[in-house]
């Protein structure tokens, strides 16, 4: 990323929004400061690696138990029948145990890229997928840093699995299943403020045990679930190469310019067409 | 309202030389000429085999046919269908740009052909799209205005599609007026072309540039001789000589093909129009090349270019790029028009080349495992890609796209 670039863009992009009629074409909201997203803060310290919110997970959401074993050095993924899993990563510093599941981006990637808005950041944080609006163009998955949208291929009637940080019980006033269920006490939620006050204290009480980063607290504009590490993030399974920055930045750019192109393109060429009408007497119709 | 529709409808049909405008239709629906064809005969098996896929395809789920992964979600029905099929598809609106716009009288004959065979590339390849989507019932939301996901480049690039099929429609209407013989209609429909065709070039700007801005927010995953945050304009440009290049090789065959439908003057114009062609093709890829040039030195991946991904980015930008734009320049001067057809060729292998990679081989080139189409992928994409050639070609036998229109439009101009 370097200036001039950034400022090419930037002037497509002011021309765009001051020509625009209206400024629909704004990405998802990031009003941080006036909504208090919630999220969790995961501390892998504090992980037994006993899988006890896999298996509260597929409870609470009517998926298959998972049947694979748990050893150090194989990688799992989540997949379109399960929505989190636990890894055993073999560090610098040991054994690290690691939850992947979604992350509650503040501005995700799926929502900005979905065009039924079946991807959806809630004004509570987390990030929901409704069944009822998606098309399964997975251009969610296309978008998504950190692979995390999966989809049915075997299915005639296909869903995309994620997880939802169980937006239901988080309604009704409960906390997600996984954070109920911890016995390591591993998994807090609460809002992404506290959460991070609360990460930065247990880095600044116990710095040994940690490696001096919050994972997500910055990583792809900030998302709702956070991460505390004693090894560094690149030895537990993260992309530590992603841009700090949000991706529906990205295409910010070009959605920009696309009212200014059609406020000024039209009377462009008409203008042309007028301009040489007369050019040509011989050929009259150019009705074909 | 409705009576006054019926009442314009049938003096529509009245227009007809009196007779009855659907037994004409009926009798039009009939196959003309041979049936066992060297094409036929390869066409429709394919054709039945990819139907009997897409039906396996909605009964069982995307992946009981294609070899689409979690990780790569999209494959060769978007690649290849959409956003290659689009680009060569982008021949109509530099065409009309020219003709209507600029008022080169030189192309007038060839565009009719042209927005014939972009509108049926939108129709068909963006309607791959269609046997791509998981949920297609869903796909109403989006267009009635349930869920308008505004933020969404597909969005604007799904609804662009249809808006732009719509202009291409009307472009082409006069000939199917004259097909008709509705005298009327065809009137009311020329008036329309002009309009059409302002707002069918500021569509196509922008949804040649979006199909590539679809993969901007992917930007950890492609390879980075293939991304920069210029894809949407490298998209744009590459598509005056994606579409230019197709013009040229579809003409080349069209006048083989519909020898006896095309009047001696138009034959006789043939060779000038390749020769303009290749001079704007060479125009615009130098443009291209330019561009790309400068985001390669802008990026810094110079060191990137002695990989394998290397290699194979040099030959596409070399061999399929600059080449054929050296070919076109020289083909231009010496007025030799088998080597235009062969940088045709060779540019359209380019962009092929170009999406693919941007698309399929390039996204996660990275991972363990690589995604290959599949063997029914391939069928159900030459099924799309045969249905249009029968199309079309039906639609040429009847309507004067090709061939003149009937003496009465002469007549009736002023
Ligand atoms: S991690 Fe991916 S799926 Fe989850 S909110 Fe962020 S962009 Fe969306
Ligand atoms: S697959 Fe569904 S949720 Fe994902 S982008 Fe497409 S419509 Fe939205």
């Amino acid at each position: 990323m370097s200036f001039d670039r950034r400022n090419f863009f930037k002037t497509i992009c002011v021309a765009g929004a001051t020509l625009a009629v209206g400024n629909s074409f704004g990405a998802v909201k990031q009003d941080e400061n006036a909504i208090e997203f919630q999220g969790v803060l995961y501390d892998s310290t504090r992980c037994l690696g006993c899988r006890a919110c896999e298996r509260v997970c597929a409870t609470a959401h009517g998926l298959p138990e998972a049947k694979d074993e748990l050893k150090a050095g194989v990688i799992r993924n989540t997949s379109e029948s399960q929505r989190s899993v636990i890894n055993n990563h073999i560090t610098s510093k040991g054994e690290v145990y690691v939850k992947k599941q979604c992350m509650h981006c503040n501005e995700p990637a799926c929502a900005a890229a979905c065009l039924t808005q079946a991807m959806h950041k809630t004004k509570e944080g987390p990030v929901v997928w409704r069944g009822d609006k998606c098309m399964g163009c997975r251009y969610c998955m296309i978008s998504c840093p950190f692979d995390v949208p999966k989809f049915e291929y075997h299915s005639a009637n296909p869903k995309i699995e994620k997880c939802d940080m169980c937006y239901d019980r988080i309604k009704t006033g409960k906390i997600p299943a996984c954070a109920e269920a911890c016995p390591g006490d591993a998994l807090t939620f609460g809002t992404r403020r506290e959460l991070i006050q609360e990460a930065r204290k247990r880095i600044f009480e116990s710095p040994k045990d940690y490696v001096n980063q919050i994972y997500g607290e910055e990583v792809a504009g900030g998302t709702g679930w956070l991460y505390l590490s004693s090894a560094p993030f690149n030895e537990v399974g993260f992309n530590t190469k992603l841009q700090n920055s949000s991706y529906p930045e990205l295409s910010k750019g070009f959605l920009y310019t696309v009212p200014s192109v059609f406020v000024l393109l039209p009377p462009l060429l008409l203008g042309i067409h007028e301009a040489t009408k007369n050019r040509n007497h011989s050929n009259e119709d150019e009705n074909e | 309202m409705k009576t006054k529709m019926n009442k314009q409808i049938q003096t529509i049909a009245k227009d007809n030389d009196g007779g009855s405008i659907f037994k004409f239709i009926l009798s039009e629906l009939k196959p003309k000429g041979k049936l066992l064809t060297p094409f036929n005969l390869i066409a429709f098996p394919v054709i039945i085999l990819g139907i009997v896929l897409i039906v396996i395809r909605f009964v069982s789920g995307l992946g009981s046919v294609t070899n689409l992964t979690q990780d790569t979600p999209w494959g060769l029905w978007i690649g290849f269908d959409v956003v290659t099929g689009v680009a060569f598809a982008g021949g109509a609106y530099v065409l009309t740009f020219i003709v209507y716009i600029l008022k080169v009288e030189k192309y007038h004959s060839i565009v009719r052909v042209t927005v014939l065979n972009g509108f049926l590339a939108y129709l068909f390849y963006a309607g791959a799209l269609l046997l791509d989507l998981g949920r297609p019932w869903n796909v109403i939301n989006p267009i009635i205005g349930n869920n308008f996901g505004t933020s969404s480049v597909l969005f604007l690039v799904a609804w662009h599609f249809l808006l732009y099929m719509i202009a291409e429609l009307i472009e082409f209407s006069p000939a199917i007026a004259e097909w008709l013989g509705a005298r009327r209609a065809r009137k009311i429909l020329s008036g329309l072309t002009i309009g059409a065709v302002i707002f069918g070039i500021t569509l196509s700007t922008l949804h040649q540039s979006g199909l590539g801005a679809l993969y901007l927010m992917a930007k950890d995953k492609i390879h980075p001789l293939w991304y920069s945050e210029f894809i949407p304009i490298m998209f744009l440009v590459s598509s005056v000589f994606a579409g230019l290049s197709m013009v040229i090789f579809e003409g080349s065959i069209s006048h083989k093909v519909f020898f006896n439908q095309i009047s001696e003057k138009n034959h006789k114009a043939q060779n000038g129009i390749l020769q303009g062609l290749a001079k704007i093709c060479a125009g615009a890829m130098f443009a291209y090349f330019f561009l790309q040039l400068l985001v390669l030195i802008h990026g810094k991946n110079w060191d990137l270019l002695n990989t394998k991904m290397g290699y194979w980015f040099l030959l596409e930008m070399l061999g399929f790029v600059l080449l054929p734009m050296f070919l076109f320049l020289y083909s231009y001067r010496h007025r030799n028009i088998f080597m235009i057809r062969l940088a045709a060729i060779m540019t359209m292998i380019g962009v092929i080349l170009n999406r693919l990679n941007l698309t399929v081989i390039g996204f996660k080139w990275d991972a363990a495992s690589h995604y290959y189409p599949s063997w029914m992928e391939i069928v159900v994409t030459l099924t799309v890609i045969f249905t249009e050639i029968l199309i079309f070609k039906w639609i040429i036998n009847r309507m004067p796209v090709l061939r003149e229109s009937p003496s009465w439009v002469e007549d009736e101009k002023i």
